[in-house]
């Protein structure tokens, strides 16, 4: 969320950047996000504010999963998850 | 982007596929519910990394797909007739009905436009005061939200000239249908993120339950979607089914409170047809009765239609999972995304057109 632009209940409207390109949003259903989060947009409507704590515990989980012998993280395959 | 790449990161990726291959001692099938997350599987090869150990079966979650004929005739008469501007997102417009698709009724003269969001259809009815615009409402518990905002929208602007075809469906029934089905196959369920983002996690827990089948809720990135399988396969190993959140950033137990208040003043669940499924108990909504001046089958006294799928797309068998896309004789000849039978090869969470864009092979009938 970038900016604000209006605050009321029904035609909360804000400002989101996705990865560079910016348009505005609807927000009625994220009246508590603030400028600096990150949100879920479906069909120009934000519907959910993303929990970055949540976020960091599944990361602090990935990160605790044992590197594989077999599977050597560099594989020349690799592109095809991008 | 942030929330994005790193759940698209190579080595974790790795690590995980590599965890389920040590899970997993036996081959277990899961169904991923829904049709966004069958396109984010073959896109980055999960499916084809995991042959052998984990099967994925496609699941119903793609609401053009599911949309019924009858309601795309009824859109189409709606869209022919004069003063009727018809809008709905670009998938819907080009899914085949018993007469033919809403770009079809366009090219007959019908005002047919795509929006991006049901919000631009309530801002062409303002800025269009003499055309009666309907919105062509699709889409699961995620795209509800976005619906009843708009109709509140409308409402506060005091629009007479705005009105709704609903048609949306609900998934936790669905599930039911499939799991009710003699030939199911799925020992357990990613749930869709999405979903569960809006109307919560909980509603699956007497699911678990009734069902001894785990159900992890899951997003859409490749380590997602790789989390999510594996907290599947380790459950179905342990014996010990349970209900899990690994898409806890967005997705909580209660789902998201402002956006389900917004969608149940609006809506109440009612038996609905889905397309391949036939009609599933309490399987989608329709307007509450203080809502029913902008329902549109209703202000232009509109009668239900009955018509019947064509034999030759088996798109019934691959929304229900009981047959891959490939396994339809008609898949990759006589129909393709250009020249579309069914549903599932138009849109963007169609199983068919994923099978046909990621370049899966027409194959030994399944």
């Amino acid at each position: 969320v970038v900016r604000w632009l209006d605050h009321d209940p029904l035609l909360a409207l804000a400002e989101v950047e996705f990865g560079g390109v910016t348009r505005a949003c609807h927000m009625a259903c994220v009246p508590e996000a603030r400028v600096g989060d990150y949100v879920v947009v479906h069909a120009g409507v934000a519907i959910a504010r993303i929990d970055q704590v949540e976020a960091q515990r599944a990361m602090a989980e990935l990160a605790s999963l044992p590197d594989d012998a077999e599977w050597p993280a560099q594989l020349p395959d690799e592109g095809s998850i991008s | 982007m942030r929330f994005l790449d790193e759940y698209r990161d190579p080595i974790a990726a790795r690590r995980l596929l590599a965890a389920i291959r040590r899970s997993a001692t036996r081959r277990w099938t899961l169904m991923e519910v829904c049709g966004g997350q069958t396109h984010s599987l073959l896109r980055h090869g999960i499916d084809a990394e995991l042959e052998g150990v984990v099967e994925l079966v496609h699941g119903p979650g793609c609401p053009v797909c599911v949309t019924p004929l009858e309601s795309i005739d009824l859109a189409r008469e709606l869209c022919l007739r004069p003063g009727v501007v018809l809008a709905s997102f670009g998938d819907m417009l080009r899914v085949p009905g018993s007469r033919g698709s809403l770009l079809d009724a366009r090219a007959g003269g019908g005002d047919v436009r795509a929006v991006y969001s049901p919000i631009d259809a309530v801002e062409m009815a303002r800025r269009n005061p003499r055309a009666q615009v309907v919105f062509f409402a699709v889409g699961f518990e995620t795209t509800t939200p976005t619906t009843a905002l708009a109709l509140r929208q409308a409402a506060a602007h005091r629009l007479e000239n705005f009105s709704l075809l609903v048609a949306h469906v609900r998934v936790l029934p669905a599930m039911e249908a499939i799991v009710a089905s003699p030939d199911c196959r799925v020992h357990g369920f990613l749930a869709a993120g999405h979903v569960c983002t809006v109307a919560g996690c909980e509603d699956y827990g007497p699911f678990v339950e009734r069902h001894r089948m785990p159900v992890v809720v899951t997003g859409f990135e490749p380590v997602d979607l790789l989390r999510g399988i594996l907290e599947c396969v380790r459950q179905l190993e342990s014996g010990d089914p349970r209900l899990a959140n690994c898409y806890a950033r967005t997705a909580r137990d209660a789902g998201y409170p402002t956006a389900r208040r917004l969608v149940d003043g609006v809506f109440e669940v009612c038996d609905r047809p889905w397309r391949g499924l036939g009609v599933i108990p309490r399987g989608g909504l329709r307007l509450r009765r203080e809502w029913t001046k902008f329902d549109a089958q209703k202000r232009f006294d509109h009668a239900s239609l009955r018509v019947l799928e064509p034999s030759e797309c088996k798109s019934g068998d691959v929304l229900a999972g009981r047959i891959k896309p490939t396994a339809c004789p008609s898949f990759g000849n006589a129909c393709t995304p250009d020249h579309p039978l069914g549903a599932p090869m138009v849109s963007s969470e169609g199983a068919c057109a994923a099978y046909f864009r990621y370049g899966v092979p027409a194959q030994s009938r399944d």
